[in-house]
């Protein structure tokens, strides 16, 4: 479950969530995704180094660059982890709906 | 497609919301909390007692087909204001989730629809977690009894 810990570190953080955003459209270079940020170029590669860790980013050489790839997969594992949960509640929350909507025709 | 229960939690906080809008009249909604005929339909446990006032307490049960306990749960209501907001705590017994905080906020949207916000604060970032695990876990046994069950009728 460790791992499972790390990625919902990974995307509580608003930096890396826009990282995914940018990325998930494009792959792009370390430079690239820098550029589209005020904070410091190793306060970015932090970032990307944290996302490739728990495997939400990837990396393929490319020549002598390095492009970051967004990792869907990954990214549907975790919705999936909160899913059940939310699930369960609005199932619960469907039939309190449908309970009162007869109530109230009473 | 929009989800109509949206949940908050964020990594490494001890606390999640839990946002729902109802097709359904504030009144009616709080009194799906109050009324305690009603509260054992959509929770599918038995009120064994509810006393829905500032300083109440309450206890939940739930037993399986053969009548043993399976699920067991009390609080006491911290806050009590009519069509507006329940403060209380939850706790589960034989459990190692501890206690939880509820404060549950009721609004009207309009005429015929109304919101409830849920913030829930645990006792601990472990606690939560687990919490949220459990609907995990139980998802796939629940899965796993149900397939179990379609393999019994095929015999």
């Amino acid at each position: 479950m460790n791992l499972r810990r790390d990625v919902f570190q990974a995307i509580a953080d608003p930096t890396r969530r826009a990282i995914l955003l940018l990325v998930a459209s494009q792959s792009m270079t370390a430079g690239a995704i820098a550029s589209n940020f005020n904070t410091a170029r190793p306060t970015v590669s932090k970032h990307l180094q944290i996302l490739t860790e728990c495997e939400l980013l990837e990396q393929t050489q490319n020549g002598r660059e390095i492009y970051y790839h967004f990792n869907a997969k990954k990214m549907k594992e975790v919705a999936d982890f909160i899913e059940p949960f939310r699930k369960m509640w609005d199932e619960r929350f469907n039939k309190l709906e449908t309970i009162m909507k007869k109530y109230k025709a009473k | 497609m929009e989800q109509k229960t949206k949940i908050t939690a964020e990594e490494g906080r001890q606390e999640m919301t839990i946002t729902r809008d109802f097709d359904l009249p504030l009144d009616l909604l709080f009194k799906a909390y109050v009324d305690p005929d009603i509260l054992e339909q959509w929770m599918t446990s038995k009120v064994i007692r509810l006393e829905s006032k500032k300083n109440g307490s309450y206890r939940l049960e739930k037993k399986d087909d053969k009548g043993n306990v399976v699920f067991r749960a009390h609080g006491v209501i911290h806050e009590f204001i009519p069509d507006s907001k329940i403060v209380r705590t939850f706790e589960m017994d034989n459990t190692p989730f501890g206690v939880q905080l509820e404060i549950y906020a009721f609004e009207k949207l309009t005429g015929d629809t109304s919101r409830l916000d849920m913030h829930v604060i645990y006792e601990s970032v472990e606690q939560r977690d687990q919490v949220m695990k459990l609907a995990f876990t139980q998802g796939i046994n629940w899965a796993h009894n149900h397939l179990e069950e379609v393999l019994r009728k095929s015999k």
